[in-house]
């Protein structure tokens, strides 16, 4: 038998206190939500504004990059008219145009056909950038596996070593790196930037600290079954690392595709620097062209950011705390 | 107490067994390639810039002490590109950790767009400087866009990038670069708080504000020196900005990298080896200080 709390005889409205209770109740829900309103409103538009900062130049360079020649000319010629001396057909003021009046594709076909100038320079680009990715991937996960897999006062003193050079800023490291270059008769070549690209400590710091979460029972199962520590390596500790590993590759790219310190030293010819360094060599003649070719330049890390965010989120997570 | 636990350890080390070592011994090839490059490439010609550093010219080699250091530190050259790089670092290094801090807090709370907002803080990490620097000179060249821009505000124009005024706008690029990252390992500090302990401060009454500094912030302080050990090495970096944009000799941002590249011209090894070796020597007391303040308010526990 179902036993009702409630009296019959008793009526079904609430008292009036309770009533009164809720009411207020609901006003302070009410003022909460629009307090909340406000703030998300306010932080919205304060985000939203310095995010059209942020994309600002980007957009602009590449919409820029579909314009003419001509049109290059008319809007910015007296900025970079003022840079040579030489004084072409100027326009009175700068103006800053964000879509083209005719959309051209002529400085692209200029960039890329006409002249292969450029185009061999954003082959340096590759050909440094390349190698130095897969290498240091290939060292870093070998060296990363050993520290990670047993600890010991002499690795972990090693790995203190690497840590304090992957801190050293390139002041500090050039000088040395030229030095071995200047040994083994590399420098001007490309190998003098590409055998200290490959040995530098960064992707060895994210990899050995993501390793040492790799559960060591899944290790004592492997061997258990007969693994050696290559099978270990290639067969589990790889496989498990997939992720990271993307993580790494795109830091890793996007630091070198960026680089202008190396190119600087090393090579004392023009014809061998990467676009990196080469774009703000271009003349202002062609300030047209430059921007096509600027476009043309982050084109691939915008293609590997679009098809890697979550990498590149999860490989600087993983880069932070030094101590970890 | 920590006796005990120290004999533990002892234990732990002797325990080891025969296969174990071997065990041990077996990893060790995978340490040598990169072993042998980081020796080859960096620590061992590092030490022989130390010795550069102290000698007169690498044919006569002869100990001249600290004499090279005194021509570095008295060469104006390099007073003027370490002051330089001193006074960015010192005005951006705080600038670029309080701003991505407060980006990190106000993606951390719940608006829409979150990923929106996060993917477009970071995309300027992913752009190569050098494709944005033509467009940095149409805005800030003394007849540039910024210039008529503020012309309209009655404001006369101003040489940005030739003047003092540079450091704005290289501060302000190293910002646009460096605050997305920043931002990321701040977001991810963030969600590491244990949620349990910040829903007991808001039972307890505890405001935002309050949970913010009591709470939060103690949790977030070994990023903070994280980072700022992190934008302090890349304010280092700036080079790269301060070179595509004004070339080889600036006027007003010769900076420490300017020093090096126009040293390894003229291949001055012992100047260049004595600057180097100040540079570094430099940099590992920074860190350590920031490791110090570190330990001294995270109250030593690791994480």
């Amino acid at each position: 038998m179902i036993q009702y709390n409630h009296n019959i005889n008793e009526p079904l409205t609430p008292p009036e206190e309770l009533i009164r209770q809720r009411k207020r109740n609901r006003a302070i829900h009410r003022g909460k939500r629009i307090k909340r309103g406000i703030y998300c409103a306010v932080v919205c538009t304060f985000l939203f504004i310095v995010s059209i900062i942020f994309l600002f130049p980007i957009v602009l360079t590449i919409t820029n990059s579909f314009m003419s020649q001509t049109e290059i000319a008319a809007n910015y010629g007296k900025v970079f008219s003022s840079l040579t001396g030489s004084r072409t057909f100027i326009a009175e003021k700068v103006t800053l145009k964000l879509i083209p009046d005719m959309v051209s594709f002529s400085q692209y076909s200029t960039a890329l056909i006409k002249s292969p100038d450029y185009l061999l320079k954003f082959w340096n680009s590759v050909i440094l950038v390349v190698p130095i990715m897969v290498f240091q991937i290939i060292v870093a996960l070998a060296a990363s596996y050993a520290f990670a897999r047993f600890d010991s006062k002499f690795r972990s003193l090693i790995f203190f070593s690497y840590i304090i050079l992957m801190l050293m800023p390139y002041q500090v490291t050039l000088v040395p790196n030229y030095l071995v270059a200047n040994w083994l008769h590399i420098i001007d070549t490309r190998w003098s930037i590409i055998l200290p690209g490959i040995f530098s400590p960064y992707a060895v710091f994210i990899l050995t600290k993501f390793m040492k979460r790799i559960p060591k029972a899944i290790m004592e199962a492997a061997k258990l079954d007969g693994c050696g520590e290559w099978q270990l390596f290639t067969k589990i500790c790889i496989p498990l690392c997939r992720s990271v590993i993307w993580s790494v590759a795109v830091l890793v790219f996007i630091d070198y595709w960026n680089m202008v310190e190396q190119p600087l030293i090393m090579f004392s010819d023009q014809e061998k620097y990467p676009l990196s360094v080469f774009l703000s060599k271009i003349n202002s003649e062609d300030v047209g062209l430059a921007f096509a070719v600027a476009t043309f330049y982050m084109v691939p890390t915008l293609l590997v950011f679009l098809y890697s965010e979550d990498y590149l989120i999860e490989g600087i997570t993983y880069s932070g705390g030094i101590k970890g | 107490m920590n006796k005990q636990i120290q004999a533990e350890k002892n234990d732990k080390i002797k325990k080891y067994t025969k296969i174990e070592l071997r065990e041990r011994k077996n990893t060790l090839p995978f340490l040598i390639p990169s072993l042998a490059g980081v020796l080859l490439f960096y620590i061992l010609p590092f030490a022989v810039v130390i010795y550069y550093s102290l000698i007169d010219n690498p044919i006569q080699k002869n100990f001249v002490g600290f004499d090279n250091f005194i021509q570095v530190f008295t060469n104006s050259a390099f007073k003027q590109a370490a002051g330089n790089t001193l006074k960015f670092s010192i005005i951006a290094v705080p600038l670029v950790v309080l701003l991505s801090l407060l980006l990190a807090i106000l993606l951390d709370t719940n608006i829409p767009f979150k990923t929106q907002f996060r993917t477009v803080f970071i995309t300027p990490l992913m752009v190569p400087v050098a494709s944005i620097v033509l467009i940095v000179q149409v805005l800030f060249d003394y007849n540039g866009a910024f210039n008529t821009l503020l012309a309209s505000f009655g404001v006369l124009p101003i040489d940005w990038l030739k003047s003092e005024h540079a450091y704005l706008v290289i501060v302000a690029l190293y910002l646009w670069k460096n605050l997305g990252y920043n931002m990321i390992l701040f977001m991810s500090a963030l969600s590491n708080i244990p949620t349990e302990i910040l829903e007991v401060a808001t039972l307890d009454g505890c405001g935002s504000l309050r949970k913010f500094f009591y709470i939060k912030l103690r949790y977030l302080i070994s990023t903070i020196m994280f980072v700022t050990i992190l934008s302090l090495i890349n304010s280092f970096k700036v080079f790269r900005e301060v070179y595509l944009l004004t070339g080889d000799y600036p006027n007003a941002l010769y900076m420490l990298q300017h020093f090096m590249n126009n040293t390894f011209k003229s291949l001055d090894y012992q100047k260049l080896s004595a600057a180097a070796v100040i540079i570094g020597i430099m940099m590992v007391l920074l860190i350590n200080l920031l490791f110090a303040i570190d330990r001294r308010f995270s109250g030593g526990e690791d994480d």
